[in-house]
C-alpha cells in the first residue's frame, strides 16, 4: 500500500525494536510489531520526530543525493532562508549562494526575495478577506498535512498562495528557458532544505498538482562541502553584501518572522506539533475568530529548527534576528517593489493551483453503526487494560492498544500485564534476549572490575 | 436506532473552571473523529458543544453534558445548577449578554453563545428555571452523510 508518499523510511536492519520512535511520535503512527518499526501511512504526517529520536539512525530521511544533479544539463539551487543561518555571523547570503555554484550548481538563487514578494502577496489577501477566520500559513508541509489528516474542517483556513519555493521555482524555469534556450525540462531546480518534509510536498503535493521543483537536498547533507568551498573565497565587503538581503524574506526562516515583518497585529505565532494541536483545537471550537492570521511551523522556533539543519536552532533563530535588527537599523530594505507585487497578484501569479482536499483517517468502521459498535468495545477494553501506556505491546498506549485491537490488528493477549505467560514469549524474540544478554555480560563486567580494584586497594 | 446501540457519554462540568473549559468539546470531537462522523458536522458540533460548555462554566454552580450518538444522530444535552435565563427570547438575541467585565475582557460574553449553538444545530430546544438551572437539547442529524 503505497498510496501516500512519505519522505523517511525505515531500515529495517537497523532497527532493533527499542520503541523511542514510537513514544515520541506526536499522531501515534509507529507500532512495534515483531521487534520492527512500523509506519501507519496514513497518520504520518512527516514531522521528523522519528528521525532525530531513533538511537540507531534507523529512521531515514528521503532527500535526495548529490548524483540527481547530474540528470539536467542546468541545476539551480534554492536554498531555503535557513540555510542562511547554518554560519557564522560574518558569512552572509550571498557567500553562500557563490558557495552553493562552486559545489556544483549552475546557479543559486536567493529565496528571501521571493518570500519578500510572498509576503506582500499574503498582505494583500488578508487585507479583503472575509471568510472563516483564522488563515493559516502553509509554509509548513507538515502543517498542511496535520490539517489534511487530523482537521480537515480547517482546510478552508489555508491560506491559497503558493509557497515562495514553488513560485520562485516555476518563474526561474520559465526565465531560465528563455535566457539560454533550453527546454524547461532540462534545468533542475533544487530546494535545499531544512527538513524532509519538504520532499513530501515536492513528490506528492497536498493540492494534487504537480510542484514545480525537481528536488530536495538536505542541509546536513550539503553543509560540509559548502563550508570548505567558502573558505576558499574571499572576504566580501560586510556593507555591501547586506545591501542585497530583503528583509521581508529573511523572517521566513523563523517562527513569527512573516508577523514580525509584516506587522500584522492580529497574528499569532506557533511552533511545535504539541502546541499546534492546542491552537488547533481552539480554532476547531471558533475560539479564534478574531485572529486574522496565523504562522504555525511543525519545527520549534520555525525552520530554523528542522531535523535536517545543522547548527543549534536556538542560535541560527538568533541569527536571523541579528541579522532582521541589523537591517533594520541600517535603514536597508532590498524588497520587492508592492506595485510590482500588486500587478502580479491580480494575474493570480501567487495563487496555488489546484486545492488542498482532506484525508482524513480511517473510521474504527465504513459503517456508522458498526463503527459504533466498536468505539464502545474499545472503550470498555481500554477500561481493563492497566493504562500506564507502557508501549511492549508495541502500541503507543493503552488507548492505541485497544484501538488496535478492535480494528484487529493485535492480539489482546499481547497486554504483557494482562496475559504475563507473554514476558517469556517475548524473551525468545532476538533483539529481547540481545538485551538481557547484554545486561548480563554488562553486570558480570561491573562485578569482575569491582573485584580487581578490591584487589587493587 | 435503538438507545441501547447508541455511544454514550456523560461528563461534568465545573462552575468557574476555566482552566479545564473547552476539554468536552475536544473530547466529543475526537470520538465523532473515530466513527467516522462527517467533518463539516464535527465542525459545526465542535462549535455548538464549545459554546454550550463555555456557558454552564460561566454562569452555573456545576452542570452535566451527556453525548449520545448514534447512526442517525448526534444528540447533546445539558443541564445546570445556576441562576436560570430570565428571558429567553431576549438572550436569543445575537448581542444579548449578561457577563461581567471581567468575562468579558477574557473575550467571552459577546452575546453570540445561544444564537450560536442554535445556528449551528439542526434542533434546539432550550428550557430555564429562575434560580434552578437551564437545560438545552442539541441535535445534529447525520441524514446527508448518510445518504451516499
Amino acid at each position: 500500500m503505497n498510496q501516500y508518499y512519505h519522505s523517511i523510511r525505515i531500515d529495517e536492519d537497523k532497527c532493533d525494536g527499542r520503541m523511542k520512535c514510537m513514544r515520541i511520535c506526536p499522531t501515534q503512527a509507529i507500532r512495534v510489531r515483531n521487534g520492527k518499526a512500523k509506519i501507519i501511512e496514513e497518520k504520518c504526517i512527516d514531522c521528523g520526530e522519528c528521525i532525530t529520536a531513533c538511537p540507531n539512525q534507523a529512521i531515514i530521511p528521503q532527500t535526495d543525493p548529490f548524483g540527481e544533479l547530474s540528470r539536467f544539463k542546468y541545476t539551480i539551487a534554492i536554498p531555503s532562508p535557513s540555510l542562511y543561518a547554518q554560519f557564522g555571523r560574518e558569512i552572509l547570503p550571498e557567500k553562500i549562494l557563490a558557495g552553493l555554484q562552486s559545489v556544483g550548481f549552475n546557479e543559486a538563487f536567493d529565496l528571501a526575495l521571493t518570500c519578500g514578494e510572498v509576503s506582500f502577496a499574503i498582505q494583500e489577501y488578508l487585507r479583503d478577506y472575509d471568510g472563516p477566520k483564522p488563515l493559516i500559513s502553509n509554509a509548513c508541509p507538515t502543517v498542511v498535512r496535520l490539517i489534511q489528516v487530523r482537521y480537515p474542517g480547517l482546510i478552508e483556513n489555508l491560506i491559497p498562495i503558493d509557497t515562495p519555493r514553488e513560485i520562485s521555482s516555476r518563474a526561474l524555469k520559465k526565465q531560465k528557458s528563455k535566457e539560454i534556450g533550453l527546454d524547461p525540462k532540462d534545468i533542475g531546480t533544487f530546494y535545499i532544505t531544512p527538513c524532509p518534509a519538504k520532499m513530501i510536498s515536492i513528490k506528492q503535493p497536498a493540492e494534487k498538482g504537480k510542484s514545480h521543483l525537481d528536488g530536495a537536498l538536505s542541509i546536513a547533507d550539503i553543509y560540509g562541502p559548502l563550508l570548505s568551498a567558502m573558505e576558499k573565497m574571499e572576504k566580501g565587503n560586510y556593507r555591501k553584501s547586506l545591501e542585497s538581503i530583503c528583509i521581508l524574506g529573511i523572517g521566513w526562516a523563523i517562527s513569527g518572522g512573516i508577523c514580525q515583518t509584516l506587522r500584522i497585529k492580529n497574528s499569532l505565532v506557533t511552533s511545535g506539533l504539541s502546541e499546534i494541536l492546542k491552537v488547533f483545537d481552539d480554532i476547531e471550537k471558533g475560539k479564534l475568530r478574531n485572529i486574522d492570521f496565523i504562522e504555525a511551523y511543525s519545527c520549534h522556533q520555525g525552520c530554523v529548527g528542522g531535523s535536517l539543519t545543522v547548527e543549534n536552532l536556538y542560535i541560527s533563530y538568533n541569527k536571523i534576528l541579528k541579522l532582521i535588527n541589523t537591517l533594520e537599523f541600517e535603514k536597508i530594505k532590498a524588497c520587492p517593489d508592492i506595485r510590482e507585487v500588486r500587478k502580479l497578484y491580480e494575474q493570480n501569479y501567487f495563487f496555488m493551483n489546484g486545492k488542498i482536499e482532506s484525508r482524513p483517517l480511517k473510521p474504527l468502521d465504513d459503517n456508522i453503526a458498526i463503527a459504533i459498535k466498536k468505539k464502545k468495545e474499545k472503550e470498555a477494553l481500554y477500561e481493563s487494560l492497566p493504562k500506564i501506556d507502557c508501549g511492549v505491546c508495541g502500541s503507543p498506549t493503552c488507548l492505541a492498544f485497544a484501538e488496535d485491537s478492535v480494528r484487529g490488528e493485535v492480539n489482546i493477549t499481547d497486554c504483557i500485564l494482562r496475559y504475563p505467560e507473554k514476558i517469556k514469549a517475548l524473551t525468545k524474540n532476538k533483539s529481547f534476549t540481545a538485551f538481557s544478554s547484554k545486561r548480563d555480560k554488562s553486570t558480570a563486567a561491573r562485578e569482575a572490575d569491582k573485584k580487581g580494584r578490591k584487589h587493587e586497594t | 436506532m435503538e438507545p441501547e446501540n447508541g455511544f454514550i457519554q456523560e461528563f461534568k462540568v465545573k462552575g468557574g473552571d476555566f482552566s479545564k473549559a473547552g476539554s468536552i468539546s475536544t473530547e466529543i470531537k475526537e470520538i465523532l473523529q473515530e466513527v467516522g462522523i462527517d467533518s463539516s458536522i464535527i465542525r459545526r458540533v465542535a462549535i455548538a458543544s464549545y459554546e454550550a460548555e463555555m456557558n454552564m462554566v460561566m454562569y452555573s454552580r456545576k452542570g452535566e453534558v451527556s453525548f449520545i450518538l448514534d447512526s442517525v444522530k448526534i444528540l447533546i444535552k445539558t443541564s445546570d445548577e445556576g441562576p436560570g435565563i430570565e428571558d429567553i427570547d431576549k438572550a436569543m438575541q445575537e448581542g444579548f449578554s449578561t457577563a461581567t467585565d471581567e468575562m468579558r475582557e477574557m473575550g467571552f460574553g459577546a452575546g453570540m453563545g445561544l444564537p450560536n449553538i442554535k445556528k449551528h444545530s439542526d434542533e434546539f430546544k432550550i428550557t430555564s428555571e429562575i434560580g434552578k438551572g437551564t437545560n438545552l437539547s442539541i441535535t445534529f442529524y447525520l441524514e446527508q452523510q448518510n445518504k451516499q
